[in-house]
């Protein structure tokens, strides 16, 4: 379950040794934007020792490769995939060609190292306008996709607008990527929140995207991890009401009953499926077992 | 491998190391220059040595500065400072 995605600079030993430590369900170790062209190769064997030698469990480990407009990606995919990242972040991914391009290019490897075909996932991070027009047909072009990201910076650069701290300019992309993401069965990751001393701004800014539907949001800082994990994991009031929701039901089958009714709102199938959704994210999380089953 | 012109990588931040390569006079010449050269030294050059013998680097001068990096990173920093200054033979 992926809450928080940290990003880390590929080429800052620092960060990058630290990674398993900083409390975010997942890294994502960045080959492109953060890294200088002139880097890009110190970057990737960097990445590539710290995954093969470093102790990782405690978090997911994505990297971020090149864009497919550049020389760099393929070879960023020959270095990382023998080490199984959970996805590889696709940046500036426009148009279904753009995933096909990688996915097609993943099986090749997946061939060539004997691996069984189909098992490299990614994950379209979308930050141009016609991205966010495209989104469903991207998120639904291959079984490997298995999650949007949404790139606020590099959007609302190719928008003309301004980016701000409430996001305003921001909320049709949001809600498309929304949509466009559950219509195709997969997740959906909000863009950072780049102030990384507000941390008032962060709770709301993870609040939002929380309500809107994603399933998680990204983070350029560490600092942020904690509240976008408090947030994106389900409240006590919200576990207690999934638990009498399921108690509710069980109690209604065993009577016999067809419509029931509680805390004076009606039950109906959406509700329970919430309600089993917050059980699991409970027990997944370790907050709550089953002591009220 | 033929290290054919010198190349540098990694940088003198913390938990970094910069690694410097020439062409050499016959055979591999390795210094190290760490601030934890006493417990790690001996285990930083031999690191080191590995790279060079994994990519098949025989007649290079190669100078270690350790900010205090784990082997991982200056593995890293050697192969990339050698893949930079390489030529095919």
């Amino acid at each position: 379950m992926l809450r928080s995605l940290l990003f880390l600079p590929g080429n800052n030993p620092n960060m990058l040794i630290n990674a398993g430590t900083l409390g975010a369900d997942a890294v994502i170790f960045d080959l492109e934007d953060a890294v200088s062209p002139d880097e890009k190769d110190a970057a990737r064997i960097l990445v590539r020792n710290t995954m093969k030698y470093m102790n990782l469990e405690a978090c997911e480990v994505i990297v971020r490769i090149n864009s497919v407009d550049t020389s760099f990606w393929m070879e960023d995919i020959n270095a990382l995939l023998p080490y199984k990242p959970l996805v590889f972040l696709l940046p500036k991914t426009n148009c279904k060609d753009d995933v096909l391009k990688v996915c097609g290019y993943l099986s090749e490897c997946e061939k060539k190292l004997e691996a069984e075909e189909g098992t490299a996932f990614v994950m379209p991070l979308i930050e141009t306008a016609q991205g966010v027009e495209n989104a469903f047909d991207i998120a639904s072009c291959s079984k490997r996709i298995k999650a949007l990201f949404l790139g606020a910076e590099d959007l609302t650069a190719d928008l003309g607008s301004k980016r701000t701290k409430d996001g305003r300019e921001i909320e049709y992309a949001r809600s498309r990527l929304v949509v466009a993401a559950r219509a195709a069965g997969v997740d959906v990751f909000d863009t950072p929140f780049t102030d990384v001393n507000d941390d008032e701004g962060i709770l709301d800014d993870a609040l939002l995207a929380k309500n809107l539907g994603f399933s998680g949001k990204a983070s350029i800082s560490p600092r942020h991890v904690s509240a976008i994990n408090r947030v994106f994991s389900p409240s006590s009031e919200e576990i207690e009401y999934a638990y009498e929701v399921m108690m509710a039901i069980k109690e209604a089958k065993e009577q016999g009953k067809g419509a029931i009714a509680l805390r004076g709102k009606m039950i109906d199938a959406p509700i329970v499926q919430r309600a089993e959704k917050t059980i699991a994210m409970a027990k997944a999380l370790g907050i709550r077992g089953d002591e009220n089953e | 491998m033929d290290i054919i012109k010198s190349a540098t990588a990694g940088t003198m931040e913390s938990s970094d190391a910069y690694v410097e390569i020439e062409p050499g006079n016959g055979k591999n010449e390795i210094s190290v220059e760490s601030v934890v050269w006493m417990q790690f030294g001996e285990k930083i050059r031999t690191a080191v040595e590995e790279v060079l013998n994994e990519l098949e680097v025989e007649n290079a001068k190669v100078r270690v500065v350790d900010r205090g990096a784990l082997e991982c990173v200056i593995r890293a920093r050697v192969e990339t400072a050698v893949l930079r200054g390489k030529g095919e033979k």
